[in-house]
């Protein structure tokens, strides 16, 4: 078992939920850093839970939560944003604020984020380092409203990966996409994984998503995605919900050899 | 029986925690003040027409019915008294904080609610802010230092709306008027009149919040918040009326 100093996050025994209904049920796993953790499950799964219970936006009923080796499980709402400020999270709809333009949706965690120190002339250039990253250089002073689904996914990914987090949480990064914009997508999360060695969590109902991600390598050269060696798949692995409980947790192949009719549905399913 | 007391007990509990953690946020920082500006133009020099054409016709309709009311005994020119003391002690105060609970409670139930559903407010949270003292603090603020001024500009139209029936319909002398409404007021009816309005901005922005950071359920969710939140406040409002009123009656000398 690896050390809580060389994992990003650990999940031991966590249970949670609203009212009197658990969301999550004894859920334990560990992310290497470097690592990828690609989270597929049915819609309810509690896969978005998951990952809002790793930035500490929702409280365990029972169980541990590590960051980075730090107990996050029983800090305080203030003590939490310290904690956030190595997290970097994509949120399904993106979560843009709709009263700010593109630059001050991106440049708001360089802002306002404590644990973020960054000096007032930086924030600009750091804001628009973070759009040329996500190829939108030219819609800083455009608002959310004004920009196309795709578009608004790839300026929340800017804000997300502004701050340069060592650990990023992705929640649907292609649902309700088309094929075209979500494969744009999952090149920026690749690229972002391989150019800043980051680690992540993806949710995703696309297992091709996943494969991509294993078996795929951002190619700084021609800014396309070129097939990755056998030790680099090791970097990422799968981890399968149902009905909140963590049904499996190990790489691709372990995956694919799976007989469990649950988990074959998302493996073989053809889209 | 207890189950059926446990939600509420939850909702109340929860409002004051919400509105506790407002209130002590106003000695912490980080301070907003642009978005305290922001909420006070938006709040306040957004709601003055409403507020000026209520106060005016509310103010008419009054002297319409007290001038006919007081001809009967030969009294009509006390006509500005009456209109006066009834506006700046009760009818000001709750008509401004009525129409103020149905523009900007709902506003604001709908807003906070909207982006509770698209997740701004976890989004808020995750990028290292606290909702609380981003969104509520500064509209509670905004509306505490709003609505007595509003209030006092609702009484004022509101004598002046006297005035022009009293005048023009009744005949009133335009001098006796305005030194019988003058007359009429004491500072304690001023202290009242000032005192309920401040009390009644923390129910209109600390409910709109409250509806507004519990929204489920997508549109229909903010929907329902926006419904729930004028409804809760314009109810409280008029209970709160009562036991401000019946407190000042009380300790002020007949």
């Amino acid at each position: 078992m690896s050390t809580p100093e060389d994992l990003a996050l650990r999940f031991e025994d966590v249970t949670m939920g609203f009212d009197d209904k658990p969301a999550l049920e004894n859920v334990s796993f560990e992310l290497g850093k470097g690592e990828t953790g690609i989270i597929v499950g049915t819609a309810g799964a509690g896969k978005t839970v998951l990952l809002k219970t790793a930035m500490g936006l929702l409280k365990t009923w029972s169980g541990k939560v590590f960051v980075f080796g730090q107990d996050i499980t029983n800090l305080s709402e203030k003590e939490l944003f310290d904690v956030r400020g190595k997290l970097g999270m994509l949120f399904q709809e993106s979560a843009l604020f709709d009263s700010l333009n593109i630059e001050q949706n991106v440049a708001y965690p360089l802002l306002n984020q404590n644990a973020v120190k960054c000096a007032p002339n930086e924030v600009r250039p750091r804001v628009q380092e973070a759009l040329d990253f996500v190829e939108l250089g030219q819609t800083l002073k455009r608002f959310p409203s004004e920009l196309s689904g795709g578009m608004r996914r790839r300026a929340a990914i800017a804000r997300a990966v502004v701050t340069k987090p060592p650990l990023l949480l992705y929640d649907s990064p292609t649902a309700g996409l088309d094929p075209i914009t979500a494969s744009t997508i999952m090149t920026l999360i690749i690229k972002e994984r391989d150019l800043d060695n980051t680690s992540a969590l993806v949710v995703t109902h696309r297992y091709q998503d996943g494969n991509l991600v294993a078996n795929f390598r951002y190619n700084p050269e021609d800014g396309k995605l070129a097939g990755t060696k056998e030790a680099e798949r090791k970097r990422t692995k799968f981890i399968v919900m149902k009905e909140g409980k963590l049904i499996f947790d190990g790489n691709q192949q372990e995956l694919e050899s799976q007989q469990d009719p649950y988990i074959s549905k998302f493996v073989k399913k053809p889209n | 029986m207890l189950d059926t007391l446990k939600g509420p007990i939850q909702a109340l509990q929860d409002f004051f925690q919400l509105a506790g953690t407002a209130i002590r946020n106003l000695w912490r920082t980080p301070h907003y003040t642009d978005d305290i500006l922001l909420q006070m133009d938006t709040i306040g020099v957004g709601s003055l027409p409403i507020v000026v054409m209520t106060g005016f016709f509310s103010g008419a309709v009054m002297a319409l019915q007290m001038g006919r009311a007081l001809g009967q005994y030969g009294q009509t020119g006390r006509t500005g008294q009456v209109v006066s003391i009834i506006l700046v002690r009760e009818l000001g105060p709750v008509l401004t904080a009525i129409v103020m609970a149905g523009r900007n409670s709902s506003g604001i139930a709908s807003e906070l609610g909207s982006m509770k559903v698209t997740e701004q407010i976890d989004a808020m949270r995750a990028l290292g802010t606290d909702p609380i003292q981003k969104l509520v603090t500064p509209r509670m603020l905004a509306t505490a230092i709003m609505l007595p001024c509003l209030t006092v500009i609702a009484d004022f139209v509101g004598m002046f709306g006297g005035f022009i029936v009293g005048r023009y319909i009744y005949g009133i002398d335009t001098h006796e008027y305005w030194s019988s409404t003058w007359r009429a007021l004491e500072w304690n009816d001023v202290v009242q009149g000032l005192m309920k309005p401040f009390i009644f901005s923390f129910v209109i922005s600390l409910i709109g919040c409250y509806y507004g950071l519990r929204t489920t359920g997508g549109t229909q969710g903010v929907g329902r918040a926006t419904t729930q939140a004028v409804v809760a406040a314009s109810v409280i409002i008029f209970i709160l009326t009562f036991f401000l009123t019946r407190i000042f009656v009380s300790v002020t000398p007949s």
